[in-house]
């Protein structure tokens, strides 16, 4: 299940919504994650631009990949501003055993900053400054460039 | 006319050209200089899937997405 939400991420009622959701299907594991923006660097927070197409269909690829294994994913993320102490984006997996939701949290996250197609953006004295120096290029980046 | 879209901090209107494959496109951009800068960092998508080919042609009403260095979370 893929959620995307305006502004900060209201982590206790969406965590206490995924858990009402999963606790009775017989999972023996559910593994969040919550992701805090921290007070750094001057930052007033973080801002999301999200391409949701594709967004929709690297999720739709990592449920496949979750389903095989019998575990399920969750996944929150905030569109626009996000204030510093509070959260942008909440992840999980449930199992039925504890091993497989662990190490599938760690690789999803990782894919996640990877491949999904979100840009960040620092909040500097209200404007938005794109988080380039800490963004990850895409497969096949650079085939419209002009040749040399 | 195929559309090109421009995503996350590019910050330019969509637009579109006539094209029959991303070759084509490659040239329609070889003189604008501050979006080469981009382009050196996008990757390029045809109707929402990523390619790595410029050799893919093109149809009406196809969309090129451009998209520049992901970080999520």
């Amino acid at each position: 299940m893929l959620e995307l939400h305006n502004g900060p991420l209201q982590v206790e009622a969406i965590l206490t919504s995924w858990y009402a959701q999963i606790k009775d299907k017989n999972f023996g594991a559910f593994i969040p994650f919550v992701g805090i923006v921290r007070d750094e660097d001057g930052i007033e927070g973080l801002s999301f631009d999200i391409y949701e197409p594709i967004l929709n269909s690297w999720f739709n690829a990592w449920q496949e990949r979750a389903k095989a294994q019998n575990a399920y994913l969750l996944m929150a993320h905030s569109r626009g501003d996000v204030p510093n102490h509070t959260s942008s984006y909440i992840s999980a997996v449930v199992s039925p055993k504890r091993k497989v939701a662990l190490k599938m949290i760690n690789d999803f996250v990782e894919d996640f900053k990877a491949n999904a197609p979100i840009w960040k953006y620092d909040l500097v004295d209200g404007k938005r400054v794109y988080a380039k120096d800490r963004s990850h290029l895409l497969q096949g980046h650079g085939l419209l460039k002009a040749d040399a | 006319m195929v559309k090109v879209e421009f995503l996350g901090p590019i910050s330019r209107p969509s637009m579109e050209v006539d094209i029959a494959n991303l070759q084509e496109l490659k040239t329609y951009f070889k003189e604008d200089k501050e979006l080469q800068e981009w382009l050196a960092i996008c990757a390029v998508a045809v109707n929402d899937t990523l390619v790595c080919s410029l050799d893919i042609p093109l149809s009406l009403n196809d969309k090129i997405s451009l998209l520049p260095p992901v970080c999520g979370g």
